[in-house]
């Protein structure tokens, strides 16, 4: 039901054809336009107004590479700003003490259970004793929940099911750990809301009597508007160490991951990507830019195109355009462009739209080979000068090159083709040039 | 289109001034705003807009809300404070329907069905099981026979949970324990039900996510198996919603409909700060109607959904 940001991007940079530069006027639609998208994702509304309004002024200003589209330019910058914003880099767990604690905590059915089980066997496969402890007293069943989880995994549960004693089951539990030697404990907590007074008083309480080397505030990624008034308040209580987000095996877009970071500015540890024991992953903050905003692979296009495309060089090829001289040698120089970007299936498949266009099509990087072989069988004065190329050059060509005389014709008839549609889009915005069709 | 300039305004500072500080019910602040007037303006607009994507209302939704405000305003203009008041409750109740495309409203049954067969779906951790213990309880209160079947075995000791759930009430748990198929648990529920002559079966499920193709098609299948035996069952499908669910809730309904025609919802943790704004597009574009909330953990703790009340607390940030 969401249509891709990119996709609204490129309609409200309709506006901006023919501009070089990203100024105030041409970018409000398209602010508004994120910001739209983002609240559309659950990233809290003043979240979405305070990035967007910093993206504006990152905006304003930019050259438009002949390589992007504005539109692509655009969502890039959105893209590092919400990839920055989540913490720019991977955290783990840290460990300190002996055992290292670590207290799991968040709201009711958020999947703390789970995550406990999933970081136990964690430690477990990197070697480290570990202790379960089964803190949640009030949950139906939430003691055999942990029990059932920790045989599953193969770590041990400390439980007191006839204690109504929280923090006395987490000191007992931490003694014990002790006492067996163990190297790290994880203490699991009954799920509680953040307006509930006596249930935060108690995780209080439990963190100040095991004093954790490590908080741990679980949420659920479907979490609306809502998240960041939790999140607050849980690190106001707790001043929590980090977020593990879950259930982001969901479609849901998750920009509640946006809103917490903003909020509380703690990082995102881990994401529980299912119910099984094994379903855990670090976060990744770009992964996640990407999922808030919907945009699949543009963001890779535009930066693979960016890193490829050096500003000069564009500059040259535009003015050369313009002027209607692009010859085989820009071609050639494209072609390698092209081929720094990788794999051309890849490329392609990212376009949106493009890849099921060319569903049919055969691409691989073998398709520029005889291309190549071409134009380098060409001589240095024949490439700057596309229009001598008369039928016995061409023969010539395709005897050096070890192809045929048709597709010697064909790369003409497609470079001409191609030639003409350059000039017609160099009035329009900078895009880059289209290849000729590959090889069936 | 201009009538409606989302998130145009920058003057709000003083909402900004912090993201969680309480504040004095808004819709005072709104209604103070319009007093005198005959026409919303764009910063009571504005205002409104904060609101209710606030409490997850979401974006088309307020826009319709609020676009159907401003019609009505134009038409029959409005005096003051007051009418606002009733006329933007009115405009958000329209919304929400009480009824199920039975005619069905919570706690009731159809009469004829014994078994009336009730199954219980959500993703995960949104509060089915919890919810099924306060049903078993209120329908027992009102001297119903229930039987409870435990379907969720797959999450560890979620069995155990409703079984511990049927004795704070003494209804009986037909179960056949953890990792057995669910759709047979579900039979044998209503079988014995029937049996019995109780008159209502509430089915628990697991806990699953709407994307996964598999499981969706192990709910169809449960209610398949139940057709069996009753072909008229389910009688009520109903998809529980976590409170605190954003925009994804709409997708939850959407795929939950697919697979099993829901035909009511529960919204549950509407003890928290969180709205639940997002079952009103779910109930207008489904026409599938709220009937229960959840509002705490304990046996009691659930309502019947109350459309005006749940309004009112929209628009109010505080809790009571
Ligand atoms: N699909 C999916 N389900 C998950 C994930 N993490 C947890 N769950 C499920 O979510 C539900 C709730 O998880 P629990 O671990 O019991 O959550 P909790 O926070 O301990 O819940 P309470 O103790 O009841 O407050 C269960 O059905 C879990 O199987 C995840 O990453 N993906
Ligand atoms: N505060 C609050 N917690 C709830 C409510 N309903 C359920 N819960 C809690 O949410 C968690 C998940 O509930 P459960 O019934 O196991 O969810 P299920 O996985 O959908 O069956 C449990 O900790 C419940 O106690 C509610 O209305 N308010
Ligand atoms: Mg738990
Ligand atoms: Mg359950």
């Amino acid at each position: 039901m969401f249509e891709s940001l990119s996709n609204k991007l490129e309609k409200a940079f309709k506006t901006l054809k023919g501009q070089g530069k990203i100024t105030e006027i041409n970018v409000a639609q398209t602010v508004k336009e994120i910001r739209r998208a983002l609240v559309d994702a659950d990233v809290n509304y003043k979240i979405a107004k305070q990035v967007t309004e910093k993206i504006l002024n990152e905006a304003k200003g930019k050259d438009v590479l002949i390589a992007v589209k504005p539109g692509e330019l655009l969502t890039k910058i959105v893209y590092d700003e919400l990839t920055e914003l989540m913490g720019g880099t991977v955290q783990q767990v840290k460990l300190v003490g002996d055992p290292a604690i670590i207290l799991v905590a968040g709201l009711q059915g958020s999947g703390k259970t789970t995550f406990c089980s999933k970081l136990a066997l964690l430690m477990k496969k990197q070697g480290r004793n570990t202790l379960l402890i089964a803190a949640d007293i009030y949950r139906p069943a939430a003691i055999d929940q942990l029990k059932v989880l920790g045989e599953q995994v193969g770590v041990e549960v400390y439980a007191e099911p006839d204690n109504k004693n929280a923090v006395e089951i987490a000191q007992n539990g931490l003694k014990y750990a002790k006492e067996k030697n163990k190297k790290v404990v994880i203490v699991d907590t009954a799920g509680r809301l953040a307006v509930d007074e006596q249930m935060m008083d108690e995780i209080a309480r439990i963190k100040a009597a095991v004093k954790p080397s490590e908080t741990l505030f679980v949420v659920d990624s479907m979490t609306g508007q809502d998240a960041v008034n939790t999140a607050k308040a849980f690190n106001d209580r707790l001043d929590f160490d980090g977020v593990v987000l879950t259930k982001l095996d969901g479609d849901t877009r998750g920009g509640a991951a946006l809103s917490i970071r903003s909020e509380v500015n703690k990082p995102i540890k881990y994401i529980g990507t299912g119910e099984k024991p094994e379903a855990l992953d670090l976060f990744y903050p770009d992964r996640m830019a990407q999922r808030i905003l919907g945009m699949g692979d543009v963001i890779s296009l535009v930066e693979r195109a960016q890193q490829a495309f050096d500003e000069e060089e564009s500059k040259r090829l535009t003015k050369k355009i313009r002027q209607n001289k692009f010859d085989f040698n820009d071609f050639l120089s494209q072609l390698e462009q092209v081929k720094k970007m990788g794999n051309l299936k890849d490329l392609v498949g990212m376009i949106p739209g493009a890849g099921k266009m060319l569903k049919d099509v055969e691409i691989d990087d073998n398709a520029f080979k005889p291309i190549e072989a071409i134009i380098k069988s060409m001589t240095p004065h024949e490439r700057g000068n596309p229009d001598l190329i008369n039928p016995s050059r061409r023969k010539r060509i395709a005897a050096g090159s070890g192809t045929t005389l048709v597709q010697v014709n064909n790369l003409m008839k497609q470079f001409e083709d191609m030639r003409k549609v350059m000039k017609q889009m160099s009035g329009m915005q900078g895009k880059m040039p289209s290849l000729p069709k590959a090889r069936r | 289109m201009g009538f409606f300039d989302f998130f145009s305004k920058e003057k709000k500072e003083k909402l900004d001034q912090g993201l969680t500080k309480t504040k004095e019910s808004l819709f005072s602040k709104i209604t103070k705003a319009v007093v005198g007037k005959d026409k919303v303006d764009e910063e009571v607009l504005d205002e409104l807009e904060e609101i209710l994507i606030g409490a997850d209302v979401g974006i088309q939704t307020t826009v319709k809300i609020i676009k159907a405000i401003e019609e009505r305003v134009a038409k029959d203009k409005y005096l003051g404070a007051s009418e606002l008041d009733i006329i933007l409750k009115e405009e958000v109740e329209k919304l929400l329907l009480t009824k199920d495309k039975a005619g069905t409203g919570a706690l009731e049954l159809l009469p004829g069905t014994a078994p009336y067969v009730i199954m219980v779906v959500g993703v995960n951790g949104v509060g089915k099981t919890t919810t099924i213990g306060k049903l078993a309880s209120q329908f027992h209160r009102m001297d119903k026979k229930v039987v409870l079947g435990a379907a969720d075995t797959f999450r560890a000791a979620a069995v155990e949970q409703l079984k511990l759930w049927g004795a704070r009430t003494g209804v009986p748990v037909i179960e056949h324990g953890m990792n057995t198929d669910p759709a047979s648990v579900a039979f044998d529920a209503v079988k014995k039900a029937k049996e019995i002559g109780a008159d209502v079966v509430i089915i628990d499920t697991a806990g699953r996510l709407h994307n996964k193709v598999g499981l969706m098609n192990e709910l169809t299948k449960i209610k398949r198996v139940i057709q069996k035996f009753i072909p008229e069952a389910p009688h009520e499908v109903l998809l529980v919603l976590d409170g605190s669910t954003g925009q994804n809730a709409l997708t939850q309904a959407q795929e939950f409909s697919k697979a099993t025609d829901i035909t009511a919802l529960a919204i549950t943790k509407l003890d928290g700060t969180a709205k639940g704004g997002v079952v009103i597009g779910i109930s207008d574009q489904l026409s599938v109607p709220v009937k229960y909330i959840g509002v705490g953990e304990k046996i009691d703790d659930l309502q019947l959904f109350n459309t005006k009340e749940f309004v009112d607390s929209l628009f109010s940030r505080e809790k009571k």
